[in-house]
């Protein structure tokens, strides 16, 4: 004891090696850049990442277990909660998965009418991973410009489903009502100068030798890994692999459209973005394809026990006042049996896993949320990142975390 | 007696029209933005939203100003004002017009004629650095260190090439007074004969002010405000007034060097001082309004590879030019 006190300070551990510890940084869930509520916890060096362990359950809403109470008209209106960002394939993904258990044939008009919406669909998702993505990044003005265009699409989803983002318009067995009268000049309009909008944001981007840096061999998903994640959607097909639900098992009519599916090579950010650019191209053709050819016709299916009736009939048609009634409270019965019904949604395949006991509300619901899989990828393709790369890294996933945490 | 008075007007003029320039920067950024944006600006307080930074100003004023508990207190409250002080007094060797007779005495348009104007800006520039590094610390906290750690990596890969970048200017003017240099530009600015020595000090201008694409040190996106982050009321409003005095007074030392300062034809030299360092503070708002951040290892990669030897190189070219010149 007394040795050690009388030993001199220039003999301690002081002057040996300089002693370094890793920073353990939180980042989120209150975070500009984490899209949402999701948290990291990031271990680092300095500035470099060492690891990273996303947390999530900020946003945990229980709608999975929520569904199994509510009758499958009412389940409905909780899917676009899951992924708000993309209401109408949340939508898609459930009617089409319940259709399939009451096998339900739907009119062409129908399947050629979601097809347009879940287009549009994806086309204002991606406007809103693209805006921010570009935030993230330091460009702000992107994510205006975006945000301009967005807003023409929500402004059309609200006059179609009466809502800007939680439209539940998609029913079992066809839509909410028929689209009003300008629906489709409306959309023409959009349409009409969309290109353009993509050019004029490809061009403070795509070449812009600070956003190529910034993005070029950043983050990069080698294919097979990818795979083995569960990695789907644009930030799989960045990585070149061919896998889009719209080409592969065509469902409500995809197979009548002609589109390509964009591929990327390297995986790296920079791929995934234009990869996503050439989705809103596509997409775009795909609107255009739709409203040449949408056909006439009935708008919904022929199954009195499940569509509800025109509203005219119930003042004099008393078997369309008790199938009304029966619809709205009791609701209808699906065959027992389970499906799974996938479905390409803007961020990778949503799929509804949907079990029927044979009662008007599902046994279970199950989602497969395609950014539950990209997220958790994402650790292992950041390691050795720096923060600059985690804030890129995260944009270019296009996470919802109401699909993860749901 | 009269000297003083002198002094004593021109001192309160000059850092009157910085603080009043500044603040109607923050003004004038927001409808710039607006205008790349498609979308309106503050267009509220007053016609054209002119009373904004007013309105802004008396709101941060009566504001809490809120300490972080671990936070070192006397550096914590100090650290704005070491950043807003150099800031403001970089631009008292500034000449912002020519002479004028005031009370039948000649008086230079400048608050002081230091002969060694050039060095007097860089060590004030360079002291900056300190308010940030120091609040950054003081704030104990994760994401201001790691913004104050990107600050004073950003200093040391830029403040040489800014340094550098002007060496030319001087070497030609063969004078370190901001005065003299203004009086070589007589015939034609300098902006002729040292193109690329402007070119790196605008980049280095946009570094040395952490501004987009080099606002690392702050990068919203990724540090949530980076050395800022814990500030608050007016020791927050104070790292924003440094931030835009020390713009003011970049563009100044650009106009000044490289484009003849307050000469030009028929408009009055205040004027034309004043028409110049608002193009230069447009084009600091343009950067921003376009261009995405750099990354840490980039930015200084950039610095240390491209930059520096670039300003190398030129110093160089116009030393030997004029050696040969005689």
């Amino acid at each position: 004891m007394v040795q050690e006190a009388q030993k001199s300070p220039l003999d301690s551990d002081l002057l040996g090696p300089i002693r370094t510890e890793s920073l353990t940084l939180n980042m989120g869930p209150q975070h500009p850049s984490t899209h949402g509520v999701l948290r990291l916890v990031l271990e680092m060096e300095g500035e470099n990442v060492t690891s990273c362990k996303p947390v999530i359950g900020y946003l945990h809403t229980g709608i999975e277990k929520n569904m199994e109470v509510k009758t499958y008209n009412k389940a409905l209106t909780m899917t676009d909660r899951m992924d708000y960002l993309a209401p109408m394939s949340n939508n898609l993904g459930y009617v089409l998965a319940v259709e399939r258990l009451l096998g339900l044939e739907i009119p062409r008009r129908c399947r050629w009418l979601r097809v347009l919406l879940a287009e549009l669909t994806r086309i204002q998702s991606h406007l809103v991973w693209l805006g921010t993505h570009g935030l993230d990044l330091g460009a702000m003005t992107v994510f205006l410009y975006c945000f301009r265009e967005r807003e023409v699409i929500l402004k059309i989803f609200e006059k179609v489903a009466g809502v800007r983002m939680m439209t539940s318009y998609f029913r079992v067995g066809g839509v909410a009502r028929t689209p009003y009268p300008e629906f489709f000049d409306d959309c023409r309009r959009f349409l009409s100068d969309f290109p353009e909008r993509v050019d004029e944001y490809e061009e403070l981007l795509t070449d812009n030798p600070i956003y190529r840096r910034r993005t070029e061999g950043v983050c990069v998903f080698p294919a097979e890994r990818a795979l083995a994640w569960g990695v789907t959607g644009p930030s799989l097909r960045a990585s070149g692999v061919d896998y889009d639900i719209r080409k592969k098992e065509p469902y409500t009519g995809y197979e009548e459209f002609q589109f390509e599916v964009p591929l990327g090579r390297n995986g790296d950010v920079l791929d995934r973005y234009l990869v996503r650019i050439a989705e809103m191209r596509q997409s775009h053709r795909i609107c255009m394809q739709a409203l040449e050819g949408m056909p006439e016709g009935p708008l919904m299916a022929a199954d009195p026990k499940v569509v509800p009736p025109p509203k005219e009939q119930l003042a004099h048609d008393m078997e369309a006042l008790i199938h009304h009634f029966k619809i709205f409270t009791e609701g209808y019965h699906v065959p027992a049996g389970e499906v799974y019904q996938a479905i390409e949604s803007p961020r990778g395949e949503l799929g509804y896993y949907v079990i029927s006991d044979g009662s008007p509300k599902p046994y279970k619901v199950k989602v497969r949320a395609p950014s539950f899989a990209n997220l958790f990828a994402l650790p292992e393709f950041t390691r050795g990142a720096l923060v600059g790369d985690m804030v890129a890294a995260i944009g270019s996933i296009d996470i919802v975390l109401g699909e993860i945490d749901r | 007696m009269a000297d003083l008075a002198v002094m004593l007007v021109k001192v309160v003029a000059a850092f009157g029209a910085l603080l009043l320039l500044a603040a109607y920067m923050t003004w004038a950024e927001r409808r710039v933005f607006a205008l790349v944006q498609v979308r309106y600006g503050p267009n509220r307080v007053g016609p054209a939203g002119l009373l904004q930074p007013i309105a802004d100003g008396i709101k941060l004023m009566f504001k809490e100003s809120v300490i972080p508990a671990q936070a070192d207190k006397l550096i914590f409250v100090l650290a704005p004002l070491v950043s807003l002080v150099p800031a403001m007094a970089a631009f008292a060797v500034i000449p912002f017009g020519s002479s004028v007779t005031l009370f039948g005495r000649q008086v230079d348009l400048i608050v002081a004629d230091v002969n060694v104007g050039v060095l007097y800006i860089f060590a004030l520039s360079g002291i900056g650095v300190y308010g940030i590094v120091l609040g950054a610390w003081a704030s104990n906290s994760k994401y201001p260190l790691l913004g104050g750690l990107r600050s004073a990596a950003q200093l040391i890969s830029y403040e040489l090439s800014l340094g550098m970048s002007l060496l030319g200017v001087v070497l030609i003017a063969g004078s370190l007074s901001l005065k003299d240099i203004v009086a070589a530009q007589a015939h034609y600015p300098f902006i002729l004969l040292q193109p690329l020595g402007f070119l790196l000090f605008l980049v280095c201008m946009l570094a040395e002010t952490n501004r987009s694409p080099f606002d690392l040190p702050e990068a919203e996106s990724e540090l949530t405000g980076g050395f800022h982050t814990e500030y608050s009321s007016m020791h927050f409003a104070m790292y924003f007034l440094a931030e835009y005095c020390s713009m003011i007074t970049l563009s100044a030392v650009a106009a000044t060097f490289f484009l003849g300062g307050w000469r030009g034809p028929l408009l009055p030299p205040v004027v034309w001082f004043l028409v110049k360092v608002v193009a230069f503070m447009f084009f600091f708002m343009w950067v921003r309004a376009t261009t995405p951040r750099l990354r840490y290892d980039q930015l200084m990669g950039f610095g240390w590879k491209v930059l520096l030897p670039l300003a190398i190189l030129n110093v160089v070219a116009t030393a030997g030019v004029m050696a040969f010149l005689g």
